[in-house]
């Protein structure tokens, strides 16, 4: 391996900052979203960086199950936002105030 | 030393994912969200990952990018253009983002990992097939239950309920 362990695992910090500044910014639930589905990619590179190095099969199996689970989220999480949509006629959300605990 | 390849990728993946949350338009944001994914599955490329990267092409680029695309073309034309933000907000958002990433880098370089090297051949993807059946055979069965329970969810919501004599269509 020419590239080291550590190289991966920078990539994988820079992608959750990225995700965490959107997800603390942005108002629009389509973006947040998007930043959600950033940081999950980053956990991922991690597992297999992690898996590469040891190595171990674990870290590959583990990001397979992480990728299945994150599909399933973003199937419902697209299917709240077209039922948000539709009563609010709006995605941000700040204007979903209902929801308010 | 990283090599061009991962420089390469580390500029796709890093720029794209800002571009995807920076973009005016919501459609660009979702094309350049798949190019990060992308990104994410060339890595899985270099760390000899195979089979994960063709499951994240497969996945994310294949089905996610392409369900995202559509819920954003069902929102109507001005809200995908519309950006409301908070200058205040933004500014705080970008300090917690560099105290995160400054942070963890430090601990990370501080840490031991930086010795840590393998010269032993990368996992054969034969033995990701025998975990799922042998070790992890009920999360396997549980994940398919999740999948399908989501799925079904995720349709049971978007159905439309017709409001004047409360049948359901679609």
């Amino acid at each position: 391996m020419e590239n080291t362990l550590t190289e991966f695992v920078l990539v994988s910090v820079a992608l959750l900052g990225i995700g965490i500044y959107g997800l603390a910014v942005k108002r629009n639930f389509i973006r947040m979203l998007f930043a959600i589905e950033i940081i999950i990619n980053a956990a991922n590179l991690n597992m297999v960086a992690f898996g590469r190095f040891i190595p171990d099969s674990a870290g590959q199996t583990l990001a397979l199950f992480s990728i299945a689970i994150a599909a399933a989220e973003v199937a419902v999480g697209l299917s709240l936002i077209i039922v948000a949509y539709r009563m609010y006629h709006n995605i941000d959300i700040a204007d979903f105030r209902s929801l308010k605990g | 030393m990283a090599d061009a390849a991962f420089l390469a990728l580390s500029v796709i993946t890093i720029g794209s994912a800002i571009a995807a949350l920076e973009m005016r338009s919501l459609i660009y944001g979702s094309i350049a969200l798949m190019g990060s994914l992308g990104g994410i599955a060339g890595f899985f490329l270099l760390l000899d990952s195979p089979f994960v990267a063709m499951f994240q092409l497969a996945v994310y680029v294949g089905s996610i990018a392409v369900l995202i695309l559509f819920t954003v073309m069902l929102v109507k034309r001005e809200l995908i253009f519309k950006k409301v933000e908070d200058k205040r907000r933004k500014f705080v958002g970008i300090a917690l983002m560099l105290i995160m990433m400054v942070s963890l880098g430090a601990v990370i370089l501080d840490s031991g990992i930086r010795q840590i090297t393998t010269d032993e051949p990368a996992v054969d993807f034969r033995e990701i097939g025998e975990d799922f059946l042998t070790y992890y055979w009920p999360a396997l069965i549980l994940m398919g239950l999740i999948l399908s329970g989501a799925v079904t969810g995720a349709l049971v919501l978007a159905r439309r309920v017709d409001e004047e004599n409360g049948k359901h269509i679609n």
